[in-house]
This record gives C-alpha cells, sequence and structure tokens, in this order.
C-alpha cells in the first residue's frame, strides 16, 4: 500500500442518522442470513440434502417391510413424517448461525451499531424461516416424483403447508434458545444429535406408533412431532393413523393438538430464548 | 463538550475475577488516548463497557455527551468500533460488508453503496470490492475493518489492538491510516499491547494493570516516572562484568540490570552526562576493556517494568 490518503470528507463527522425502523433492520440481517446460505451450500445440507435422502432411503430401503394403517401406501404416509421431522430441524439451522455469529465476533459487531432492539434475533428468525421453506418445497417435489398425492383439496393442502411453517416459526425460538445457551457450532450439533434426532425418531415420522412397546407408544403418540406429522397426513390426504376409542386425546385431535404445541412453543422458548440470548452476548 | 469519553470507577467483575478495578478516564474531544496494558490487564473489558456491549457493576462513564448505561443508542449512533479480531463477514464482500453497516448505520440503501464505494477507495480496497473477504489478507482484513468502523462517521472511534497478528510491514501500513484518521480530528481510543505502537500513535497513554491504572500522561512523562535516563555499559570480557556492575552500581547508586549474554550492565541514572564521564574514569582505571558506552532515554518497556515488576511480555506468557 502505497502512501494512504483519506479524503477529510470521508472521516469527518456528519451527525448521526434518523432511524429507519426495526423492520428495516431486520430486513437488512436477514437477507445477510440468506445471502450466508447461498454461499455455504453445504450448511444447507439438513434442510435440502437430508430430507431427500430420508425420502429415498425409506420410501425404498425399508418401505417394504412397513405396514402402513388401511390399506395405504408407504410413499404417501412417509411424506408427512419427513415433513414434520425437517421442520423440527429448524431449530438447528437458527442455532447454528447464532453460534456462528458468537465466534465470528459479529454479534458484537451488530451490538455497537444503532440498531433497533431485536434486529438481530428478528433477522436470523425471517432468513431462516425462508430456509425453512426451502425443504418444503424440494420435498413436495421429491415426493411428487415417487407417487405421493395431495387427495383432499388445495384448501387442505394450504393448512397444512400453514401448518408445517407455524412450527417452523415455533422451532425457530427454540434454536435462539439452543445458541444462546450452548457457546460453540460443535455444541449445537452435538446437542442435535443427542437430543433432536432421537426425537424426531420417537414419533409416527417413519412407522406407525401402533407397533411400538406399550411405554414408547405412549411417548411417541405425546410427541408432538407424532401429532404434525399425522396433522400434515390428514391435510394432505395421506394415510395415517386412524383414532381409536382407546387413543390418547392427542392422536384423536392431532391437528388442535399440533396448535397448541406451537403456542405454548412460542409462549415459553420466545421469552426465555430472548432472554437467554441478551444474557449471553452481554458479556 | 470537552471530553469526547468520561468515566468515574468503572468496575467490571466476572465471577471471582475483577476485569476492572475502578478505572477513571477523560479523553478529551479530538485526541487519541492509547491503552497499553498485557493481555488479560482489562483494556477489552474497557472498551466493552464504553461502546455499550457490557455493563459496568459499578461506575458510570459518558461517550459523546451521552450515558452509556442510559442512552446506549445515543451512543451507539456516535461511535465506531473495531473489535480486537477483525469482525468483517467472511461470507460477504468487502463491499457487501461496508453497504450492509451503511443501512444498519440507517442510511439510505443508495447512500450506503456511494459511501462503500467511497471507503473501499480511500482504504486501497478498490480492486478488492467484490471478492469474498475470506479471501483478504489479514492487512486487507484489518483495513476493510477500520473502514467499516467509519460508514456511519462516528465522532469517537474505539479500535481493540488493532494491529494485533500483523506483520511488521502490515503494522506500519495500518499505522499510516490511524495517522490520517487522527489527522482529522475525530476522537480515538486505542488499546495496544506495543508500547511503541501507544508512542508512535498516541497523545496521551494510560498504562493498565490487572484492572488498574497505574500510570497516564505523555510517553516523555512516563518514562521520567522511571527517574531518568538510563545508563548501558557493554563490556569484552564476560570476566569483566561483575566489577563492571560494582562501578555502575556504586556512580548511580541504584541496583543495574545485567545481561550476561549481551555482556550489559544497564541502570537508571539522575546524573545525566555526568555518568558517563564517572563511567569513563572508573573503568579506564579498573583497566576494563568497553565495547560500548551509552545514555538514552529509558524505553516505555523499562517504564512497564518500573511500575509493576513485570515486562509486558512477562505478563502476558505468564497468561
Amino acid at each position: 500500500m502505497t502512501a494512504l490518503t483519506i479524503p477529510e470528507q470521508t472521516v469527518t463527522s456528519g451527525g448521526p442518522q434518523a432511524s429507519r425502523g426495526m423492520l428495516h433492520d431486520m430486513w437488512v440481517i436477514a437477507r445477510r442470513g440468506l445471502v450466508h446460505m447461498k454461499r455455504q451450500p453445504e450448511a444447507l445440507s439438513d434442510a435440502t440434502i437430508q430430507p431427500i435422502m430420508f425420502v429415498l432411503l425409506f420410501a425404498y430401503v425399508f418401505g417394504g417391510a412397513i405396514d402402513v394403517p388401511g390399506e395405504g401406501n408407504y410413499r404417501e404416509f412417509l411424506m408427512g413424517g419427513i415433513f414434520a421431522q425437517t421442520i423440527v430441524f429448524t431449530a438447528f439451522g437458527v442455532a447454528m448461525s447464532l453460534a456462528h455469529d458468537r465466534k465470528n465476533q459479529a454479534v458484537d459487531r451488530f451490538r455497537a451499531l444503532p440498531i433497533a432492539r431485536g434486529a438481530v434475533l428478528g433477522g436470523h428468525a425471517i432468513a431462516n424461516l425462508f430456509k425453512a421453506l426451502l425443504p418444503i418445497v424440494l420435498m413436495s417435489l421429491c415426493g411428487l416424483a415417487i407417487g405421493w398425492r395431495i387427495h383432499d383439496g388445495l384448501v387442505h393442502a394450504a393448512l397444512g403447508y400453514l401448518l408445517l411453517i407455524g412450527f417452523a416459526f415455533a422451532m425457530i425460538w427454540v434454536g435462539v434458545l439452543l445458541g444462546s445457551v450452548v457457546a460453540t457450532p460443535e455444541g449445537v450439533q452435538g446437542i442435535a444429535f443427542a437430543i433432536m434426532f432421537p426425537i424426531t425418531f420417537m414419533a409416527s415420522t417413519f412407522v406407525p406408533t401402533e407397533s411400538m412397546p406399550p411405554f414408547l407408544r405412549t411417548v411417541a403418540d405425546w410427541n408432538p412431532v407424532t401429532t404434525l406429522a399425522n396433522s400434515a397426513r390428514e391435510l394432505f390426504g395421506n394415510p395415517t393413523t386412524a383414532a381409536g376409542p382407546n387413543d390418547p386425546w392427542s392422536i384423536a385431535h392431532p391437528i388442535t393438538y399440533s396448535i397448541i404445541w406451537i403456542v405454548a412453543i412460542i409462549a415459553v422458548c420466545a421469552p426465555l430464548a430472548v432472554r437467554a440470548y441478551q444474557r449471553s452476548v452481554a458479556k | 463538550m470537552n471530553n469526547a469519553v468520561e468515566a468515574q470507577g468503572l468496575v467490571k467483575r466476572y465471577g471471582s475475577t475483577t476485569a476492572l478495578g475502578g478505572i477513571d478516564l477523560e479523553v478529551p474531544t479530538g485526541t487519541v488516548i492509547g491503552v497499553l496494558g498485557p493481555n488479560g490487564a482489562g483494556k477489552t473489558t474497557a472498551v466493552r463497557i464504553l461502546t455499550t456491549l457490557t455493563d459496568p457493576d459499578e461506575g458510570h462513564a459518558t461517550v459523546a455527551g451521552f450515558d452509556v448505561g442510559t442512552h446506549g443508542h445515543e451512543v451507539r449512533r456516535r461511535i465506531g468500533l473495531a473489535a480486537q479480531d477483525a469482525t468483517v463477514d467472511p461470507l460477504l464482500t468487502g463491499r457487501e460488508n461496508l453497504v450492509m453497516l451503511g443501512e444498519l448505520h440507517q442510511l439510505r440503501r443508495r447512500d450506503a453503496v456511494a459511501r462503500a464505494a467511497e471507503l473501499l477507495d480511500a482504504f486501497s480496497l478498490g480492486d478488492a470490492a467484490d471478492r469474498r473477504t475470506s479471501g483478504y489478507s489479514g492487512g486487507m482484513r484489518r483495513r476493510l475493518d477500520l473502514a467499516a468502523t467509519l460508514v456511519g462517521r462516528p465522532e469517537v472511534l474505539f479500535l481493540d489492538e488493532p494491529t494485533t497478528g500483523l506483520d511488521p510491514r502490515g503494522r506500519s501500513e495500518l499505522w499510516t491510516v490511524i495517522d490520517t484518521l487522527v489527522g482529522t480530528g475525530t476522537t480515538v481510543m486505542l488499546t495496544t499491547q506495543y508500547l511503541e505502537e501507544a508512542e508512535r500513535l498516541a497523545d496521551d497513554i494510560i498504562l493498565i494493570d490487572h484492572g488498574r491504572i497505574i500510570a497516564r500522561g505523555d510517553a516523555r512523562k512516563l518514562k521520567r516516572q522511571v527517574g531518568g535516563d538510563q545508563v548501558s555499559v557493554v563490556v569484552v570480557e564476560p570476566a569483566h562484568l561483575a566489577e563492571a556492575t560494582r562501578i555502575i552500581a556504586s556512580i548511580t547508586g541504584s541496583e543495574p540490570n545485567v545481561d550476561a549474554g549481551a555482556r550489559s550492565v544497564t541502570a537508571p541514572t539522575t546524573l545525566g552526562v555526568e555518568t558517563l564521564v564517572l563511567a569513563a574514569k572508573e573503568f579506564t582505571e579498573a583497566q576494563i576493556a568497553v565495547d560500548d558506552m551509552s545514555l538514552r532515554q529509558p524505553t516505555l518497556d523499562e517504564v512497564f517494568l518500573t511500575l509493576t515488576g513485570s515486562t509486558a511480555d512477562d505478563a502476558e506468557e505468564s497468561k
């Protein structure tokens, strides 16, 4: 670098700018998140390759060995489950972006800027909601290719997708909580494998809960992953568990039960997550 | 507003560790203050409090006329911060980094784009502007980081160890940049572990160790605190070191530092040039051959040694 000259007007203080509002700030940070996703396709694998891989693996490798309730087609049964599993993993992506931000000290850079309170978390939430749409679209296409169909009309199908997106929004706050409590990207990855993975398997994700031993079946029946999967199946008109007289309330009313979970997760996790986040960054 | 930064009694504890043990600061507007100390001395903690990133446990501070505790947002509108590791976004290009920060400084997108272009040129990053910063050299990243602190045209700049990790060339390049910034009247608070850097860039220096200010003033004043000049003698024969030490001790009346490898004896003296006259006479009489004999101002390293009982480097290694 030869004699660097910085023109005076480049440096001199021009007085602060008027605030442009929280939505503006959130959107600027969300755009950054989206650019990150685009430029780091390997970090998108949990939202792209993984769900498609599960669809193909279970459809073709295990599918023949699994009995579906009623006379249904396993591939049609499977799709609701993998939709639900993928949506639950939304939390993982949020937690990873927060952990990376902290590791790269981006958090501090943002916090020293004159931006609206909550704009950083809001921006991450928006970016990750977009990220959640990606696997839903990819898997729908993949499902259509292997024989999955929507049988119950567009209105119900739209409600199905809306329910999935609502659950994704709730999982974003779980992710913020996770990313605030666990300091490193490696730690986030560890927890995702140790806790979130089993939770998505102890459910009707890949197999009907009827085939499980009694204790596990009870856990699975009350697991919101089960009811989210069953709701998607019901709304898309795919084979699902028909509730018997002895089945718990959650199985009889999967959509209501799933909505209760969405509301409960947001009501409990969002305030906790915001507080945990603020405590974790203000050191 | 006469002081761009004012702080009284700042205390910050992390568990049982006291990072800051009660710090008072006054930085006149338009000056450069160098906060000098080893790793873990509390420099970064002080910067974090003044940039509203963390709250002090005790004490209060104002930056650009606003209280950091109660008017954090107003403070943030008027400051620029370059954190210890250059925190540019590795996945964005240099230009995208600056545009994003401009928008977050509440500029309209068009203005943010223009501002980014202006700064990229000023910091000689025009050619690399549209490459991702993950491919930048350490010096380029630092320059972008500095440019980023200027996006919002700050009144007060905080530079936390701006040249740590740079090679000597990168460091001197960055010094030129900082000189230019300072020349335009921005108030700058810079932390550093390098004594040379504080002396080179700062009007005033604050020496900080274990969360406390142990000395303050310009480099000249700090050096005077050590007790005048340093006399240094290098003998030809290592066997003469003991005798040379005795002679220097008797002339200066202070305990000399002996470096056997360099065959040198060094001690503070208040006698000025007379020290050399006396020493020359005594060495001649004792028939001790001398390679070099000199009188000089103490280095800031020696200031540190005198005031803390350890050198800046030692303190860092013992961490």
